[in-house]
């Protein structure tokens, strides 16, 4: 019996292999965006596809958003499969008139004779130290607009297999990955690369009975990392990784909170109007007689993305996330 | 011996990285609108070519004053016109071949049309019954698009594509003056020069974005120069001269097929009608200069080479109005019957499955829509 080595690899190195297998396995995958050619992308996610696959399928646009994602609208319409790269999020906002007025709404006002399957890859969050427009959560923008999917990794297997699911779906796909899991180690089989995944499944990544965690991308380790801090205090908690804002997977979350009883949405985006209070408002209108406590929301404050010195004190950290657990109105339970 | 003299002389040179680009002479406009009619290039038009487009001039025409009367009845929602734009909606129609790819602007139903979309199934936008009511594929006219210059990029990404492939394909794509100020028009034009995609790019400057007019929209010397900022050819062309729009428009095809790229054009035209029949022009422009217009009409000028050649009769003439007639009458009488409408279309095709959550909506209006029948059956009785 041969036994596979499982070696430690980064998000950004199965992101690269997703791009790979997908583009070895259908033609019609074509990669475009800013510096993705020759230099491989700033996060060199797309490091090799040019070299490999030749330069008309891995290819290197003029600076221009709007272009890159018009483009690419009419790349699908003739049948290929886009996969645009925005450099930051906040450097895709160029590009939204193209992905609200058209690439959302094709298949709709086609009335389905005109699907447009795009993945529009965005390195999205803080935490890099990057100066300003280099670590926004443009989440809430993206969830916001029928016809787009939405999911974020946290995990290097889930990388590979959401964007895999991304780059197959029909429809378009905005995949966001969170910068500062870019380099994050897991234990991953390369060769035996993980299944691709439907899209808009959540996944428990710690069971608990005393409180979920409802969270996704970049906030997924620190819950997890909140989540041990809090056996300290006697809580267990229950960290679920939603992996898709939209579909919203409400069985998965219900599910543990009507187990747990009690709740916390964690994010870096902004609570005012942000992702959290659309999830709180899912959960308390089905969960709400499960529900020992009103569902709150860890967030980061509702102010400009900082500048990288202050950004320690706009991310959701653990003691954040514990005070937040802290007041679930335990003292209702005694 | 001097210092400089043992240092070598001090030659200036230019930067390091710079290196001559395309020579911008051969990509400059005419300084005249290019014209047939009228001139001696009009002798060697196919004869053929200028009946047909004579033909189609007056069912356009007399389209636009029926799709026009649609919205005094109800019957449009709204319609923008294309009267006297008739020239350069039929010629950007008619250059293309049946595997080409035309994008047209929301302006532009008269040019879908021409390509062979059912006139009903056009103007689905403009009556309210769905945002677009033709198969893009059945005829390659992608849908009406009302944010302006955003199809642009579109007909880039889809001539490029088809190149890729090793596909014959042209797209050609329309937008107004107004349409030109917009970030989009930029990038489509860069791309398409950077990617030497097979692209025409028809700009109707009719004078007017809505209200405003063309010098408080550009200080360009003309809408045609801004090819030469991209290194693409620009033409500048009487965009109520037919034969000279098609001309014109037929040699960008061609050169996009040919594998030269994409080409700016300037068709200089009128928008003799309001914006849409919302609009009020009589706001923003004397009847004088409309006059000036009407005396330039494409139809006119067109009519009067044909019948000073012998090519055109009066039972010709009158043979084309019937034509129109018959076109109006039909779309009149197709247009008065009440769309079919299934609201439970909403959730349709917002994705190829509808997602947990629309499901959930889809139930809602479900039980609404049962609700509402229940009470209407309640009040008949």
């Amino acid at each position: 019996m041969t036994t596979v080595a499982v070696k430690p690899a980064t998000m950004a190195q199965a992101l690269t292999r997703a791009l790979r297998d997908a583009m070895a396995a259908d033609p019609a995958v074509h990669v475009m965006g800013e510096d993705v050619g020759t230099l491989g992308g700033v996060f060199r996610v797309t490091d090799g596809l040019a070299k490999e696959f030749g330069e008309d399928r891995c290819t290197d646009t003029p600076l221009a958003e709007a272009g890159i994602l018009g483009t690419a609208v009419g790349m699908a319409m003739y049948g290929l499969r886009p996969v645009v790269e925005m450099q930051f999020d906040a450097f895709a906002y160029p590009a939204f008139e193209q992905l609200i007025s058209h690439v959302s709404r094709m298949r709709n006002r086609t009335r389905g004779s005109m699907p447009l399957p795009i993945t529009i890859r965005v390195p999205y969050g803080g935490g890099i130290g990057g100066v300003e427009h280099h670590s926004d959560s443009s989440e809430a923008y993206y969830m916001a607009t029928p016809g787009l999917h939405v999911v974020t990794p946290a995990t290097v297997a889930d990388a590979y297999g959401l964007l895999r699911a991304a780059i197959a779906s029909d429809d378009p796909v905005v995949f966001l990955e969170p910068k500062r899991l870019y380099w994050s180690k897991d234990s991953w089989n390369p060769e035996e690369p993980t299944p691709v995944e439907p899209i808009g499944r959540a996944v428990v990544r710690r069971s608990g009975r005393s409180a979920t965690l409802i969270t996704y991308g970049p906030s997924v380790p620190v819950c997890m990392e909140a989540a041990e801090a809090a056996r300290a205090e006697g809580w267990d908690l229950e960290v679920v990784d939603l992996r898709s804002l939209v579909p919203f997977d409400d069985e998965t979350v219900c599910a543990s909170v009507r187990r747990t009883g009690r709740a916390v949405v964690v994010h870096e985006s902004g609570s005012f109007g942000g992702p959290g209070g659309e999830i709180a408002a899912r959960v308390t209108e089905r969960c709400f007689h499960h529900l020992e406590a009103p569902v709150l929301r860890v967030a980061g404050f509702d102010v400009p993305y900082p500048p990288p010195m202050l950004e320690r004190h706009h991310l959701p950290g653990v003691d954040r996330i514990l005070d937040a657990v802290g007041r679930l109105q335990w003292e209702a339970e005694s | 011996m001097t210092v400089m003299e043992q240092r070598g002389a001090y030659r200036p040179t230019p930067p390091p990285a710079w290196r001559p680009r395309t020579d911008p002479a051969p990509l400059l406009p005419d300084a005249e609108p290019y014209r047939v009619l009228g001139t001696e290039a009009a002798a060697k038009a196919d004869p053929e070519l200028l009946r047909r487009l004579y033909a189609e001039l007056v069912k356009g025409r007399r389209y636009n004053a029926q799709a026009t009367a649609l919205t005094k009845q109800g019957r449009l929602a709204v319609y923008p016109s294309t009267t006297g734009q008739e020239a350069c909606e039929v010629a950007a129609a008619l250059v293309l071949k049946e595997q080409d790819w035309l994008f047209p602007s929301y302006r532009d139903t008269l040019a879908v049309v021409a390509r062979g979309v059912d006139p009903v199934e056009a103007l689905t936008l403009l009556r309210g019954d769905w945002h677009t009511g033709y198969d893009p594929y059945e005829h390659r006219v992608a849908p009406l698009c009302t944010p302006l210059a955003t199809q642009l990029p579109h007909a880039v990404g889809l001539a490029h594509a088809a190149r890729l492939k090793g596909d014959d394909v042209v797209a050609l794509a329309m937008v107004g003056d107004g349409g030109t100020s917009e970030g989009d028009f930029h990038e489509a034009l860069n791309f398409a020069a950077v990617w030497q995609a097979p692209v025409v790019f028809l700009v109707q400057n009719n004078g007017f974005a809505i209200s405003v007019p063309l010098a408080k929209q550009t200080a360009a010397p003309s809408l045609a120069h801004k090819a030469v900022g991209y290194g693409m050819p620009g033409r500048l062309v009487d965009g109520n001269d037919a034969a000279a729009v098609h001309e014109v428009l037929a040699d960008a095809v061609r050169h996009a097929r040919e594998g030269g790229g994409p080409t700016l054009v300037e068709a200089i035209t009128y928008r003799v009608d309001a914006h849409t029949n919302a609009d009020d022009a009589t706001r923003y422009r004397g009847d004088a200069e409309v006059e000036t217009w009407r005396a330039h009409d494409p139809i006119q000028l067109l009519e009067r080479e044909l019948t000073a050649r012998g090519m055109l009769d009066e039972a010709a003439i009158e043979a084309a109005r019937q034509d129109a007639e018959t076109l109006a009458a039909a779309l009149r009488e197709r247009m008065n019957q009440d769309p079919v409408l299934d609201p439970m279309d909403l959730f349709t095709h917002v994705y190829a499955e509808p997602t947990p959550h629309l499901r959930e909506q889809q139930e809602q209006l479900r039980a609404e829509l049962e609700a509402e029948a229940e009470s209407e059956g309640s009040t008949h009785r």
